[in-house]
């Protein structure tokens, strides 16, 4: 089995066997970031522009040192100082940093299917860094990534995603992913940020976080995404915490082994209790670190060509 | 219709090894500043087993490591990406005398990874090259110190290497 993908535009069109590749691929460029010298030079040469048309830190600082460890050159490009101010349309502006001979486009952008547009309209690989509330597909493969490395398997584990689902690209990604790698997924959260129709996507849908946490092996929380929704989807913030916050006393009810994730920026005293953001049993700084590895193995397999794989 | 001869058996496999290693141990007298590192997949149980007999040569340990290339190739955008396997350098190469192990020599390029990607790791004194079968061929200035054996191929033969952990296997020569 080899990647053949000239994009990564979203997890939902990979195969089982594509993700693997991915998180196996991954494993070595964790330790490359081990050595004394974390730079290689697989894609010296190459030019690769982060378009974030979207505010993000994690994921945008992810990608550029991903993109210099590999020994890129990089173009980085945000909304505030671009001619999207002028009025130049995003075709425009990927058309001309095309002109520059660019290999890659990492794109983040808060219109779902940016990315799938624009790899019709460009010959650049096309990577998807976000797009509204549809797929963050780095983030599900190093989601993948840090539970394989975790729990030495995905195939069968119990996964509980918490918290604003609806509004959430990072949930419909890790719900492809692992589900397509043999979790059980559950989610939980307000019924009216977690409805029913996600059943549809093969997981199970529930509104009582107790019975949603008590037998997870990971639980992945999610922060609630105030910059997406229309209206007031809960009484308070306050009530939320309440209801659906991870505190000691929730904690306290779950398998001991129970793994705590969170795509971060993470909300204190929202949806996790400090200490707990803090505790052994969170993963949260190592997805920052496994996601760094992902997103080099992502870089490194688009940029293979059509050949064969024999490599002698 | 391929047709497949065998050029080197699970014997003259392990005859040809046994001669590399006291070639390897009558280059270098200081014998405490070798170490053996295998290329994946091939040169990789190829450096354990001229580990073993190294070891009993000097009667002391000989360090063996693995040194995976993919990363250093120059034909990344050419074929499709190389499966990446696992570097293990438990040892400091600043110094040494490395000897990259490899099953089959063709181009070069290979090795010329191999140079850059141990060069991450140190700056050895010396660097020997030892392979079990050099096919001809070559695109880089790039000549092998030891040899188990030189084969005179055409570009369209393959040679392909089988080889279990325990050192039993051979070597075939396919033509097309």
């Amino acid at each position: 089995m080899t990647w053949h993908r000239k994009h990564l535009l979203d997890i939902e069109s990979l195969t089982a066997d594509e993700i693997t590749i991915v998180l196996d691929t991954a494993r070595a460029f964790k330790a490359v970031g081990k050595r004394t010298i974390k730079k290689v030079p697989a894609l010296r040469g190459k030019t690769v522009v982060n378009l974030f048309v979207e505010p993000s830190t994690r994921t945008r600082i992810s990608f550029e040192l991903a993109e210099q460890r590999l020994s890129a050159d990089i173009i980085n490009f945000s909304t505030e100082a671009s001619s999207f101010k002028k009025g130049e349309t995003l075709k425009d502006t990927a058309r001309n940093l095309e002109a520059l001979n660019a290999d890659f486009i990492v794109i983040r952008h808060s219109a779902s299917g940016t990315p799938h547009f624009l790899s019709r309209v460009l010959g650049a690989h096309v990577i998807n860094a976000g797009d509204g509330a549809h797929e963050h597909p780095t983030q599900a493969l190093l989601d993948a990534f840090t539970i394989r490395e975790k729990k030495g398997k995905i195939a069968g584990l119990n996964v509980t995603i918490l918290g604003d689902i609806l509004y959430s690209r990072v949930a419909r990604s890790d719900i492809w992913a692992l589900t397509k790698l043999g979790a059980k997924v559950t989610l939980c959260g307000p019924s009216t940020l977690v409805p029913k129709t996600f059943e549809q996507m093969g997981c199970r849908v529930t509104h009582d976080v107790d019975e949603a946490i008590r037998d997870a092996d990971i639980i992945n929380l999610l922060r609630i995404q105030h910059e997406r929704q229309r209206k007031t989807m809960f009484p308070s913030i306050g009530e939320y915490t309440q209801l659906f916050g991870l505190n000691k006393a929730r904690l306290a009810r779950t398998r001991p082994d129970a793994l705590i994730m969170h795509p971060g920026p993470i909300n204190r005293g929202v949806e996790i209790d400090s200490e707990i953001a803090d505790c052994a049993r969170s993963l949260i700084l190592e997805q920052v670190t496994n996601g760094l590895a992902v997103r080099m193995a992502v870089l490194f397999l688009l940029n293979g060509g059509k050949g064969p794989q024999e490599v002698a | 219709m391929p047709e497949t001869t065998v050029i080197l058996d699970a014997v003259a496999i392990q005859r040809a090894l046994t001669r590399i290693g006291h070639e390897i141990a009558e280059r270098n007298e200081v014998s405490a500043d070798v170490v053996l590192v295998g290329i994946p997949t091939g040169g990789v149980p190829l450096a354990r087993q001229l580990g073993n007999i190294l070891s009993e040569i000097w009667k002391q340990p000989v360090p063996v490591g693995t040194l995976d290339v993919s990363m250093h190739r120059d034909d990344l955008d050419q074929r499709a990406a190389p499966k990446i396997h696992p570097t293990i350098i438990p040892f400091d190469v600043t110094g040494k005398t490395v000897v990259l192990v490899d099953d089959v020599l063709f181009s070069g390029r290979t090795i010329r990874a191999a140079m850059d990607a141990l060069n991450d790791f140190g700056r050895p004194r010396k660097i020997q090259l030892a392979v079990l079968v050099d096919r001809g061929h070559r695109e880089l200035p790039i000549k092998a110190d030891f040899v188990g054996k030189n084969v005179p191929t055409a570009l369209e033969e393959k040679i392909s290497l089988r080889l279990a952990e325990n050192g039993e296997g051979e070597v075939l020569l396919e033509r097309k």
